[in-house]
């Protein structure tokens, strides 16, 4: 089995969320990127599945040099190559067509992604890529088992769990419950040593345009000050949240 | 050239997410000057749509949509679409619409913007505007393809009332090879989902243990609300891993979010910013809540708690 996994670098979830450029432009000033939280609950998958089942791991980023060492962290973790679209990501499709097109040149059975990434939250990627391939879809997936060609997959819905059945070729946008946290794994020296010399090849991209474009950025308003209520006398704050708030 | 909305409904009815699409879908017909559609899929009675502004319904009926499929409802919306010849085309947050989304732009070549919270600020060229870095901001977003694709947050726009019509008609659309088979659904009932809910109490590591939720689901329920929980305490196995809410876990916009014995890390408040009222008990008044929150009760769980559900109880008898 051929397996993809999608990474999308993103701020670290602790970061500070500024914009110069007159609001145009995502400030990355001290920003430390990451991993996006859940590529890497799909890459732990990945690696179960070429260690137990027998399968190639690969990883791509659609992005600029500057992601090259969120995708050397992703073969120190252990995956087999990596590659690199070379175009800055504009927005949800245009990078969907670019990962569309390593799919197909690869012969990829399966490709994880994630269900969002943390940053522009678009939740677009996994399903525009599908539907360009036309390949199945499981999205918010939290269990996924693979037997030759048949596919078992639960996702999660509002207010519970659906289990299905489907097969390759298949795209998945992951989460946490695909593999326990505590499972994740943290690149170890000889990981880090090996990746140096692992492939990591650079293709051009596509001609492909962004369908949107973000035009500026706004932060929310400053929050006014919390109301404390004493804790003798907790009647208030159900006065409060009915004539105040008015929302009970 | 109508304004295209899909109306989710479960078990037949519309859930209220259905009728605040169809609010905001009448808002932007009145911007461009036309008419909204909407389309159902086996929803049983459509005429209360009129009273959010949708003007003319396509019914869909068929039992091979009974169950939820991302890419065949995707289609039937799609099909919808050219049916209209819409050039907007408007879902809701939900999970089953945030699926069948990006599907539905890649089949309509329309420009995708989910997470919307308010009305295009331009037509010309169509602006939203839409959270971004999990609620720590927002992005003015243009798109630029002919027809164009909206996934509205929950709860940024509220019911408009308005009076329309509603005329039904049955539309027939064809159904592609699904893909995926439903085996079985694991879904919590007669409780009220963190999806659907306008209240959500939440318990975080304070409780020191799952023996003590007693009190956080009976305050939910004088509350008509959902329980949900902060990652650790999900991690521990003291709650389901569907009541974390977060950055990682389920995404809340509630009205009313009430966060017992939960310190309000970063990553926490990320998941919950996009609720509108946030309350928080907490014994430590250095807790980072305090400073996301609107109202606060410094205060030990165990003592506070039991008291707002007795006045709680009192008010609503009052009611
Ligand atoms: C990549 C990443 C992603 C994460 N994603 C999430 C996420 O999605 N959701 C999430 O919740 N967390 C997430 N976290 C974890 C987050 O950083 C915090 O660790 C977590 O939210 C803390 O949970 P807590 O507030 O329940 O526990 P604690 O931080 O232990 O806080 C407990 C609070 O209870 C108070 N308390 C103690 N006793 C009482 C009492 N008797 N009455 C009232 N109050 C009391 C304490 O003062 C304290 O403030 C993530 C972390 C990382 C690194
Ligand atoms: N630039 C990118 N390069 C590679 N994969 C990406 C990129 N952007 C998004 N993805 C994948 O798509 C998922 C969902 O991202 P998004 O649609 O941006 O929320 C991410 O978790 C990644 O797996």
């Amino acid at each position: 089995m051929k397996i993809l996994v999608c990474i999308s670098h993103v701020p670290d979830t602790t970061s500070k969320i500024n914009f110069t450029d007159g609001d145009t432009k995502f400030d990355t000033n001290g920003v430390q990127f990451v991993i996006n939280p859940n590529d890497e609950f799909g890459l732990t998958r990945a690696m179960w599945f070429k260690e137990k089942q027998g399968a190639s791991v690969d990883v791509v980023n659609v992005g600029g040099p500057e992601t090259e060492p969120t995708l050397r962290k992703a073969l120190a973790i252990g995956a087999d190559t990596a590659i690199r679209v070379n175009t800055e990501a504009k927005d949800g499709f245009q990078v969907a067509k670019n990962l569309a097109q390593v799919v197909s040149n690869g012969g990829y059975d399966l490709v994880i992604a994630g269900r969002e990434s943390i940053d522009y939250n678009g939740g677009m990627v996994p399903g525009m890529l599908a539907a360009l391939l036309d390949a199945n879809f499981v999205n918010n997936c939290i269990s996924l088992e693979i037997d030759g060609n048949a596919v078992k997959a639960v996702r999660e819905i509002d207010g519970g769990k659906e289990s299905v059945s489907t097969t390759l070729p298949l795209v998945i946008g992951g989460q946490k419950g695909l593999v326990e946290e505590s499972d994740l794994r943290i690149p170890n020296m000889r990981g880090i040593m090996t990746a140096r010399s692992k492939p990591l090849s650079v293709v051009d991209a596509v001609d492909a345009s962004a369908e949107t474009a973000s035009v500026s950025f706004e932060k929310p308003a400053p929050k006014g000050q919390v109301k404390l209520v004493s804790a003798d006398n907790v009647g208030e704050l159900v006065e409060l949240l009915h004539n105040d708030a008015k929302v009970i | 050239m109508s304004v295209l909305v899909y109306t989710e409904s479960d078990k037949g009815t519309f859930k209220k997410i259905a009728l605040e699409v169809a609010s905001y879908a009448k808002t932007v017909a009145d911007q461009l000057g036309t008419t909204v559609t909407a389309v159902t899929i086996n929803a049983d009675d459509t005429s209360i749509l009129g009273n959010y502004g949708v003007d003319k319904v396509l019914q869909v009926t068929n039992n091979a949509l009974d169950t939820f499929n991302a890419k065949a409802y995707a289609s039937v919306i799609a099909q919808a679409a050219e049916n209209e010849s819409s050039k907007v085309v408007i879902v809701s947050s939900s999970a089953d619409s945030k699926y069948l989304a990006p599907i539905l732009s890649i089949n309509l070549n329309a420009g995708y913007v989910p997470n919307v919270v308010a009305a295009p600020s331009s037509t010309e060229p169509f602006t939203v505007k839409r959270n971004t870095f999990t609620n720590k901001a927002f992005a003015n977003t243009a798109i630029e393809t002919e027809v164009k694709l909206i996934g509205l947050s929950k709860n940024a726009f509220g019911l408009k009332e308005n009076s329309a019509s509603a005329k039904a008609e049955a539309f027939s659309p064809s159904i592609p090879e699904l893909g995926i088979t439903v085996e079985s659904v694991d879904k919590v009932t007669g409780k009220v989902t963190i999806a659907d809910a306008e209240i959500v109490v939440s318990g975080g590591r304070g409780l020191k243990g799952p023996e003590n939720w007693g009190m956080i689901e009976e305050l939910a329920d004088v509350l008509g609300a959902a329980t949900a929980c902060s990652k650790p305490v999900s991690d521990l196995g003291w709650r389901p891993h569907s009541e974390h809410v977060g950055q990682t876990g389920k995404p809340v916009a509630a009205n009313l979010y009430i966060a017992v014995g939960i310190s309000g890390a970063i990553q926490h408040l990320a998941g919950i910013n996009a609720s509108k009222v946030k309350v928080v008990i907490n014994t430590d008044p250095e807790a980072p809540f305090f400073k996301a929150a609107d109202y606060g009760i410094v205060g030990d769980a165990f003592e506070v708690v039991p008291q707002l559900i007795e006045k709680l109880k009192e008010f609503k008898a009052q009611q």
